[in-house]
């Protein structure tokens, strides 16, 4: 099954709440995933030259001061380190690539669940009430975010299969269905050298997009061009740096809302998610078409 | 009027107070707010209650509906009136994949769009949608009438054994076996009173008859070398 939730602020003056709107939302798809939950939240970009990553450790007793004194030694910026539970969030001078392949030489232990410049990522086992608290996800601001409860079907139950899945620098997914090709597409995208992290059918939409937005495509360029290339089921949700993507399969099996006020755009696996949004009761509400691209902005809005 | 709260009762409270109702009780008229999206609210009725919710539902609102009327002023989510027997459902606003799916008996009424796949597998009900319908309409029907004022989505009547198709606007392509069949005065009239009956109004000479060619009925000689 799965439920999926998006909401992306159209009005500034309600970025402080986002993370108690969004919390509230991802509660609300618990029924539909109770397995793992996730979310990705986009907030407070660090300037230009450097990065943001988001990581997660397995091993509780694990020191993340040891990770930033060697990470300061090997590339020279010390990074600034706020631990929220079993992940930490790193800003840093310099690319999240070189930290990433950094990290897959000298810590592969670490796992680098989100990098850009505002994406911040948390997902773990658990009802998604635990997953917010855990987090600290209420007290989160921000312009928009993603998230995800998972009710698994096609591989394991850990952190590590837990959606979000990161695609590239702020590109982010979560899905609710199934890809039937996914196998025999990670062998293509495997020999164009791309690294994944897991066997889950997700995160080779997410790498596909990536791959696409490398090229030179836009999102919503890429997106359509995975109506083509990706089989099965799904609505998909797509976090960038300034922008929200919606996108379901043609047979539509798989539910999606939208609504919209000149404040706020929602999307969700069912209205249920979107009962407590404030002023949700003169929101326009529909069901957004099998095989078309929706997107919002950022970008001219504000 | 007996008014209840879903914000306040759980829905398994409220379906539990509706199917202890005896056939000839006095509360006939419910009145339930809050649905927040809530599932399978005010389904499996079977006395002729009349139940109106003020506000959006999720799945199978309605379902299996015996004699009951119930209106949504409001969206619904998949499989509003899945399998009703009989009755009225009336749906305000829009509703999800598999509206009346499976529907035996009744009318369904959604005045606003319906989405994929309505009218699946009917077995008798008859549905009157004011706006379009998606695709995969009235996928393997086999009796009752799904009358659609607006537009039908690709593959209408895919593997249509019987049931009558009407649609008022645009229709995509058709789905195997569902032809165009001729709209005669008496399907006029059939199709006018079914409108009345739903208290939709719209304009009759546009609408078109869809219908079963009745060509899967049967194993067909021709075919035996796809079996080998």
């Amino acid at each position: 099954m799965c439920g999926i939730v998006g909401l992306f602020l159209k009005n500034p003056a309600l970025r402080d709440r986002l993370g108690a709107r969004f919390a509230t939302m991802l509660a609300g798809m618990a029924d539909r995933g109770p397995d793992s939950a996730g979310l990705a939240v986009f907030h407070d970009p660090v300037p230009e030259s450097g990065c943001k990553l988001t990581l997660f450790a397995p091993d509780p007793d694990h020191g993340w001061d040891a990770l930033g004194s060697a990470l300061a030694a090997a590339l020279g910026a010390a990074p600034l380190i706020d631990v929220r539970s079993n992940h930490a969030v790193l800003r840093m001078d310099g690319t999240a690539h070189r930290i990433v392949d950094w990290l897959a030489a000298n810590r592969p232990d670490i796992r680098v669940m989100g990098y850009g410049r505002s994406i911040e990522v948390f997902k773990d086992k658990g009802l998604p009430e635990e997953i917010t608290a855990r987090f600290g996800v209420e007290e989160m601001g921000g312009t928009h975010a993603i998230g995800h409860t998972r009710m698994a079907t096609e591989s394991a139950v850990t952190t590590e299969h837990s959606h979000p899945f990161i695609a590239a620098d702020d590109v982010c997914l979560v899905h609710n269905g199934s890809l039937s090709n996914h196998n025999r597409l990670r062998l293509r995208l495997r020999r164009r050298g791309l690294r994944f992290e897991s066997d889950n059918d997700t995160e080779v939409a997410a790498r596909y997009f990536a791959h696409r937005l490398n090229e030179g495509a836009s999102l919503e360029e890429a997106m359509e061009a995975g109506l083509d290339d990706l089989d099965g089921f799904y609505t998909f949700a797509v976090g960038t740096a300034d922008g929200f993507a919606v996108l379901r399969d043609a047979f539509a099996c798989k539910p999606a809302v939208l609504a919209e006020t000149d404040d706020w755009v929602a999307m969700a696996s069912e209205f249920r998610s979107l009962a407590d949004l404030p002023g949700v009761d003169e929101a326009t509400i529909w069901e957004p078409e099998p095989s078309i691209v929706y997107t919002w902005s950022h970008a001219g809005a504000s | 009027m007996t008014s209840v709260d879903l914000s306040a009762s759980s829905v398994r409270e409220l379906n539990a107070r509706l199917h202890a109702l005896p056939a000839d009780t006095n509360e006939t008229a419910w009145r339930i707010a809050e649905p927040r999206g809530a599932h399978a609210v005010a389904a499996g009725l079977t006395v002729p209650v009349s139940v109106e919710i003020d506000g959006h539902v999720g799945y199978y609102c309605g379902g299996m509906n015996q004699a009951a009327s119930v209106t949504i002023n409001g969206h619904c989510g998949t499989g509003v009136a899945e399998n009703m027997m009989s009755g009225t459902i009336r749906v305000r606003g829009n509703a999800s994949q598999c509206a009346g799916a499976s529907g035996h008996g009744g009318l369904l009424v959604i005045e606003g769009d319906a989405g994929p796949r309505c009218g699946i597998s009917m077995k008798g009900v008859d549905i009157v949608v004011g706006g379009s319908v998606g695709h995969m309409s009235a996928f393997m029907a086999q009796s009752g009438t799904l009358a659609v004022c607006g537009d039908a989505g690709e593959d209408l009547g895919d593997s249509i054994y019987e049931a009558t198709l009407y649609v008022g606007g645009g229709v995509g392509r058709l789905g195997a076996d569902c032809v165009e069949k001729e709209m005669t005065t008496r399907h006029r009239e059939m199709l006018s009173a079914l409108l009345e009956r739903a208290g939709v109004e719209a304009d009759l000479s546009t609408f078109r008859r869809f219908g079963s060619a009745r060509r899967l009925y049967h194993f067909h000689v021709d075919n035996a070398d796809a079996y080998r």
